[in-house]
C-alpha cells in the first residue's frame, strides 16, 4: 500500500466503550465454560474459518521468504515445495553484498533510503509538533480552516498530481539554482510534506491530553515557556510523537512514485524500492534475489508496525467508533 | 491482536479530556504565536503540495509536452478544454475509466465484506485466538506495496508459479487444464483478478480490526435484547451491529475507495510494462501520459488528474461530512 494514502487522528476513541464490553466479556466467558462437548464442537467451524484467515494472510509473506532460502534450483522448476530441502544464504549475499545495480551496492541503496526517511520523521516531528500545539493550544481565526484544509491534503492522491509535483520541482530547480530533481534533495522535501497532515492530526490529540494546570503551574514558578515546552510538554507528548514518528517512517521507506519520478535515471540516488523495482525491470527472472531484497524491504516495517499498530486502528477510524 | 484494541486507560482520560479542554484550554488571547506556529508546516505543504494542485488544474487547459520543456522554446500555451473533449470522445479514455471504477468497486465491495466477516468471527473466538488470527493479519497489511507485489507477480507467475503448479496438479474436471503456462498478467480480467487480490490481501486486516475494535464497544444488553426477541444472527446484524457501527462503516467506505482508486504500484509491478493499454488505470494513464509516452504529455497527463483528482474530491466531500459531523474540525 502507498502508505502516503493512510490518515490518521488522535486518541484512541476505540476503547472508549470499554466498560460495557468488559461486562459483555466476562459475561460470555461464564458461558464458555457451561458449554458441554456438543457445542464445542458446534464452533470447529469457526475456529476453522479463523485459521483459513490466518494462513490466507500469513502465505504471501511466508512463500516470499521462504523463496528468499530457497536454492536456485529450487526456484527454477515446476516442482515447487512448501520448504527449503537445503536453505541457503546466497541470495541475501548477492543482494547485500553483489550489485544489484551495476556499479552501485546495496548499502548505498540502504543509506539513501534512510537518509531520505529519518530527514522526513525528524524535520516532520518538529514541524507536526509545533502546528499540533497551535491547533490543539489555541484558538484562533483560521484554525477550522487549516484543520480542514489538512484533511484534504491528505486525501488528494500523489498518483494524481504526479505530473505537475514533478515540474513543479523542475521549476524551483531552475529557480533556486539548487539540483532538486535526480537526487536525494527533492524527496527530503515531499516525504516531510506528505506526512504531515496525518501527523499534525495524530499529535494533536496528545497535545490537547496535557492538562493545561500542569503548564500554568510551571509558568507561576517562573518557568520560560522553552522549559515548559520541554519538561512538560515532551514527555508527556512523546508517546504520540514516537507513534507519529513512526508512521511518517514507513510512509517515506515504502514510497514509490515520487522516488521513480524524482531519480530518473539516477541509480546512484535510488531508494529501497526503487532499486527492487529496476532490478526486477533487467532480471525478472531472478525470483531468489528479488525476494531476498523484498524480504530485507519488508523487515524494518514490520518491526516498526509492532509499535504503531493499535494507534493505525484507532487513529485512521477516528471517532467513529463512539457509535 | 486482541490486546490492541483493548480499553486502553491513558487514551481513555484523552477522551475525556479533549472535549472538556477544547472550551477552556485553547487560549482565546489574540496572539500571532498560533500562526508562527503552523507557518513553516502551511509554507512546506503549499509549495510540494497546494501549489501543484492548482498547476495541474493550469497544465490540463494547456498544450504541454516535453517540447515546451527545452530552453529555447515557448512554454505551455493555452488550449481551452481541447484536452478535455478528446477524452471525452477516447474510448480508451473510457474503457480505463470504467475499468478503474469497476475493479475499484470489486476491491472496496470484496474488503469491506470480508473484513467485516473476519471482525465478526474474530468478536465470537476467545481472546488468544482472535490475538493469533490478528497477528497473521498483521503481516499482511505490513507488507510494502513493492514486496507485496512481487510476492504475487511470482506466486501467479506462468509455468514455476505457485499458483499455476497447483492449479495444473489438481483434477482437469474441477478446474480445466493448461493452467501451468497460463499468463495471467496479458488479459486485463486476469491481471485485475491478481490486482484485486493484491490489494484486498493488504487491506482487509485493517477493516477487521477496526470492525473488531467498534464491535467491542456495542454494549452486549442490546443483543441480549434482541435475542428475546428472537432475531435470528443475521437480524441481530442488520437491526444491531450495523445500526451501531454505521459511522465506522461509512468511514472505512469512504477510506478504502479512496486508497483504492489511486492504487499504482501493484499495477506497476504486476503489469510490468506500458505496452497494453487494456490494463490501464486512470492513475497508471496519467503516470504514462507524464513519463512514458514519447512525448510525454504534460496537458492530457494532467487533464486526467484533474478528473481522478475531482473524483476522489467528490468523496473526500463525504468524508469531510462525517469529521465535521463528529466534531473533529473543532
Amino acid at each position: 500500500m502507498t502508505a502516503i494514502d493512510n490518515t490518521a487522528g488522535p486518541s484512541a476513541r476505540a476503547a472508549t466503550a470499554a466498560p460495557g464490553s468488559g461486562a459483555g466479556r466476562r459475561r460470555g466467558a461464564e458461558r464458555v465454560y457451561r458449554r458441554s462437548p456438543l457445542r464445542r464442537l458446534r464452533s470447529l467451524p469457526l475456529y476453522l474459518a479463523g485459521i483459513a484467515v490466518f494462513l490466507f494472510s500469513v502465505f504471501p509473506v511466508y512463500w516470499m521468504v521462504v523463496t528468499a532460502f530457497k536454492p536456485v534450483g529450487e526456484i527454477f522448476t515446476r516442482n515447487q515445495t512448501l520448504f527449503p530441502s537445503a536453505p541457503t544464504l546466497e541470495h541475501f549475499d548477492r543482494v547485500v553484498n553483489g550489485q544489484l545495480i551495476p556499479g552501485v551496492n546495496f548499502w548505498q541503496f540502504l543509506g539513501n533510503s534512510l537518509v531520505v526517511t529519518l530527514f522526513a520523521v525528524g524535520m516532520g516531528a518538529f514541524l507536526s509538533l509545533l502546528a499540533a500545539v497551535a491547533v490543539a493550544r489555541f484558538r484562533f481565526k483560521l484554525r477550522t480552516a487549516f484543520i480542514i484544509l489538512l484533511m484534504i491534503i491528505q486525501m488528494v492522491p500523489m498518483e494524481a498530481m504526479i505530473i505537475s509535483i514533478f515540474l513543479n520541482f523542475r521549476q524551483l530547480s531552475d529557480a533556486s539554482g539548487v539540483q532538486l530533481l535526480g537526487n536525494l534533495s527533492g524527496l527530503l522535501i515531499v516525504y516531510t510534506a506528505v506526512s504531515l497532515p496525518i501527523t499534525i492530526m495524530m499529535l494533536r490529540g496528545f497535545v490537547a491530553a496535557v492538562p493545561k494546570e500542569l503548564e500554568e503551574a510551571a509558568a507561576i514558578d517562573g518557568a520560560s515557556a522553552w522549559t515548559i515546552f520541554w519538561r512538560i510538554l515532551m514527555p508527556l507528548v512523546a508517546p504520540g510523537l514516537v507513534a507519529a514518528s513512526i508512521f511518517a517512517f514507513i510512509t517515506a521507506w515504502n514510497e514509490f512514485i515520487v522516488a521513480l519520478t524524482f531519480l530518473g535515471r539516477s541509480t546512484d540516488h535510488y531508494t529501497l524500492p526503487l532499486t527492487l523495482s529496476y532490478y526486477f525491470g533487467r532480471f525478472g527472472t531472478e525470483w531468489g534475489p528479488i525476494m531476498a531484497a523484498s524480504t530485507l524491504l519488508t523487515i524494518p516495517v514490520m518491526v516498526f508496525f509492532l509499535f504503531v499498530q493499535r494507534r493505525m486502528v484507532s487513529g485512521l477510524t477516528m471517532g467513529a467508533v463512539k457509535g | 491482536m486482541a490486546h490492541t484494541v483493548e480499553p486502553a486507560k491513558p487514551r481513555g482520560d484523552e477522551e475525556a479530556v479533549a472535549p472538556a479542554s477544547d472550551e477552556t484550554a485553547p487560549r482565546r488571547r489574540r496572539t500571532p504565536a498560533p500562526y508562527l506556529l503552523i507557518t513553516p508546516a502551511l509554507i512546506l505543504l503549499a509549495v510540494v503540495l497546494l501549489w501543484p494542485i492548482v498547476q495541474m488544474v493550469w497544465y490540463s487547459l494547456t498544450s504541454f509536452t516535453t517540447r515546451n520543456l527545452l530552453p529555447n522554446q515557448p512554454g505551455p500555451e493555452w488550449n481551452g478544454f481541447a484536452h478535455y473533449q478528446q477524452l471525452l470522445t477516447d474510448p480508451t479514455f473510457w474503457t480505463i475509466l470504467r475499468n478503474t471504477v469497476v475493479v475499484c468497486v470489486l476491491m472496496v465491495g470484496i474488503t469491506m465484506v470480508l473484513g467485516t466477516l473476519v471482525g465478526l468471527l474474530l468478536h465470537k473466538m476467545p481472546k488468544w485466538f482472535a490475538g493469533f488470527v490478528s497477528i497473521g493479519m498483521m503481516l499482511a497489511w505490513a507488507t510494502p506495496a513493492l514486496s507485496a507485489s512481487l510476492v504475487f507477480r511470482w506466486l501467479f507467475l506462468p509455468e514455476r508459479g505457485l499458483v499455476n503448479v497447483v492449479l495444473d496438479r489438481m483434477p482437469d474436471w474441477l478446474v480445466g487444464s493448461g493452467w501451468l503456462e497460463y499468463n495471467w498478467f496479458l488479459e486485463p480480467g486476469s491481471l485485475f483478478s491478481v490486482l484485486i487480490m493484491v490489494i484486498v490481501w493488504q487491506s482487509f486486516p485493517f477493516v477487521a480490526v477496526s470492525v473488531l475494535a467498534g464491535l467491542k464497544s456495542i454494549p452486549n444488553e442490546l443483543y441480549e435484547a434482541a435475542r428475546m426477541d428472537g432475531a435470528s444472527a443475521w437480524k441481530a446484524f442488520w437491526n444491531v451491529t450495523f445500526p451501531m457501527l454505521r459511522p465506522l462503516f461509512a468511514l472505512l467506505l469512504v477510506l478504502q475507495i479512496i486508497w483504492d482508486l489511486r492504487v499504482f504500484t501493484q499495477l506497476y509491478i504486476l503489469a510490468n510494462s506500458f505496452q497494453n493499454q487494456d490494463v490501464y488505470l486512470l492513475s497508471y494513464y496519467i503516470y504514462q501520459q507524464g513519463f512514458s509516452a514519447s512525448p510525454a504529455n504534460y496537458g492530457m497527463g494532467s487533464a486526467i488528474a484533474v478528473v481522478m483528482t475531482v473524483m476522489i474530491l467528490g468523496v473526500t466531500a463525504y468524508y469531510l461530512r462525517i469529521m465535521i459531523r463528529q466534531g473533529e474540525t473543532r
